[in-house]
């Protein structure tokens, strides 16, 4: 990529003190970010949350985040002060985080917050804010928005309430998306046109997107590039498109692991994790 | 024989202009030992199904029947002890202050066990968490521990029928692979029904011999393993979830 990334980020750690003494989370990351679709996946725990949020800023002590180098184009964003933080979240670096439920407001109604943050971003009228809370939420497909306008996150099917964090994440239009499993509980044409949606900002808008998955195939056929992240370290770094034909262990075993239509077996493969991983320096997704 | 069979269920929440028509006339049969699937849209009334039967949505008509009892309004100890859920979401549905073993113990109490101190162990034990897990809390437990604890949690009253709702998708594919195939080796152990969701349709074909699948609130197919695994079906909702079902195909938006 000649052009210059969008985020760079130089031996990112994210630590969290425990009674048993310090925990890293995240243990010496590199990676940038261009106009492009960057996936990152890894088991639970490997640290894909913390890398997203640590971007943003979100850890809460006493968790801390280092980085040799933590850039948003020209600015340095370790540099910050919380109000300045404040306005690069929503307006340029955005997240849709894993929990939809819990990001949500439960005795808000679904339309006032879409609105309030849209009114927060762009300082639009109250009709203004409605429209375009009603173009989003058609846009990531709810069937009937002027209701969904009207109700309370318990009202929402697991879908719906991912749906409703993408829409509202989006009416911003920010530079940078951070979509931590944002399909998870989707079915196929729902997130089909999510994806596109996503593929639209980046090839249209120049966004740049990180993309945190477990659906090594969903990764493989939408992302241009993937992080694979063991425990805190990126193990591997490939093109997409090559995802299957990747190297170490640890993605094989994951690919291994996914029951197939086309393979009937009684039990599947279970990973066996190898020591070794655990000390092997990360490996440098920068280019 | 069959363990569970739904007729013309319908189900809706609210009333007048306000009024969801969640389920609509969904008839089907879980045999017994069977393990059927439901897939489809979101929103399009999977989970409502399964809540219906535990009792948990109070507008219903039709019919629901397990074994050879006709369900009413109201389900007494004796059917929570037949049937058991596991719900869609791992992160809300332990409680945060409760350890693992005040939830075991509670649920054995309450369905009248003596030996609770041997069960505790032998749920734990079936699920593959060690007795080191006996005493943590769900914050100290990842995402794939707390839904074996959400399964042992099921198993304890020792159900004939277990109603999983996406068990597995809030989960990475090597904790999915070891609970599912916990929960293969489960069935036949313990001879159980499963009704499982999900809208990962490997995983269905993995796990069921057969699945209904659901668009808006309807049931517009249903599926043998054998046309899952040959890719046959005549809906085009169906087609497009198992052409979906290898990734992302960027033409595929115009053709849903
Ligand atoms: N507040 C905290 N204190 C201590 N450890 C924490 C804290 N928050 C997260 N961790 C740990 O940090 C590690 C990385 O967590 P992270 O949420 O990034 O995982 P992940 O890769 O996103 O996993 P998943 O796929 O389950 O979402 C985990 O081992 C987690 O237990
Ligand atoms: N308590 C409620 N009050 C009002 N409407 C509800 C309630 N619970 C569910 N609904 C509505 O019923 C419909 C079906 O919801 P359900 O949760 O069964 O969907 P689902 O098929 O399980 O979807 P998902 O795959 O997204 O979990 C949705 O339109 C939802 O908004
Ligand atoms: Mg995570
Ligand atoms: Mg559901």
């Amino acid at each position: 990529m000649s052009e210059k990334p969008l985020l760079d980020i130089e031996d990112l750690t994210v630590t969290f003190p425990t009674r048993q003494g310090d925990f890293q989370a995240v243990r010496g990351v590199s990676f940038t970010l261009g106009r492009e679709r960057l996936g990152i996946v890894g088991e639970s725990g490997s640290g894909k949350s913390m890398t997203g949020r640590a971007i943003l800023r979100l850890i809460r002590p006493p968790g801390r985040v280092e980085a040799g180098k933590l850039a948003l184009g020209g600015t340095d964003l370790l540099k910050l002060s919380e109000r300045e933080m404040q306005k690069i979240r929503g307006q340029r670096i955005s997240m849709v985080m894993q929990d939809p439920k819990f990001s949500l407001n439960p005795v808000m109604r679904i339309g006032d917050q879409i609105m309030e943050i849209y009114r927060f971003h762009t300082g639009a009228g109250k009709r203004a804010a409605y429209e375009k809370a009603i173009e989003m939420l058609e846009a990531v497909s709810i069937r009937d928005p002027e209701r969904v306008m009207r109700a309370y996150p318990h009202e929402m099917s697991g879908g719906m309430g991912q749906r409703i964090m993408i829409a509202m994440m989006m009416v911003t239009e920010p530079d940078i998306l951070i979509a931590d499993e944002p399909t998870s509980a989707l079915d196929v044409s729902v997130q089909t046109q999510v994806l596109s949606i996503m593929d639209r900002l980046v090839r249209e808008r120049g966004m740049g997107l990180i993309f945190i998955s477990h659906d090594l195939n969903l990764v493989a056929s939408f992302c241009d590039r993937v992080l694979i992240m063991y425990a805190g370290k990126i193990v591997e770094v490939c093109d997409a498109d090559r995802l299957h034909e990747a190297r170490h262990p640890y993605t094989r075993g994951l690919l291994g692991s996914l029951p197939r239509l086309d393979e009937p077996r009684r039990h599947l493969e279970v990973l066996k994790r190898d020591p070794a991983w655990l000390d092997a320096p990360s490996v440098s997704g920068r280019q | 024989m069959s363990r569970l069979a739904f007729r013309d269920l319908c189900v809706w929440f609210g009333e007048g202009e306000g009024r969801v028509d969640a389920v609509k006339h969904a008839t089907f049969e879980v045999p017994s030992g069977a393990s059927f699937g439901l897939v489809g849209e979101s929103g399009s009334g999977k989970s409502t199904i399964l809540r219906a039967l535990m009792g948990l949505a109070p507008n219903w008509s039709g019919e629901m029947v397990v074994g050879e009892r006709r369900l009413g309004a109201k389900r007494d100890r004796a059917f929570y002890k037949e049937v058991q859920m596991v719900f869609q979401d791992p992160y809300a549905s332990l409680h945060p202050r409760h350890s693992v073993d005040q939830v075991l113990s509670e649920v054995l109490k309450l369905h009248g066990f003596s030996d609770i101190d041997r069960r505790v162990n032998a749920l734990l034990a079936d699920v593959g968490l060690g007795p080191g897990y006996r005493f943590r809390y769900p914050h100290q437990l990842s995402g794939g521990q707390r839904q074996r604890v959400a399964i042992a949690r099921a198993l304890a009253p020792e159900p004939s029928v277990l109603l999983l709702d996406e068990p597995t998708s809030a989960l990475d594919v090597s904790v999915q692979a070891e609970v599912l195939n916990l929960l293969t080796d489960l069935r036949e152990e313990h001879g159980l029904t499963y009704l499982m969701v999900s809208h990962d349709l490997a995983v269905i074909a993995h796990m069921c011999e057969a699945t209904a699948v659901m668009q808006n609130g309807e049931i517009v197919e249903m599926l043998s393993v054998e046309d899952m695994r040959a890719m046959r079906a005549g809906h085009p909702y169906t087609r497009h979830l198992l052409e979906s079902a290898s990734g992302y195909n960027p033409n595929a938006e115009q053709m849903a």
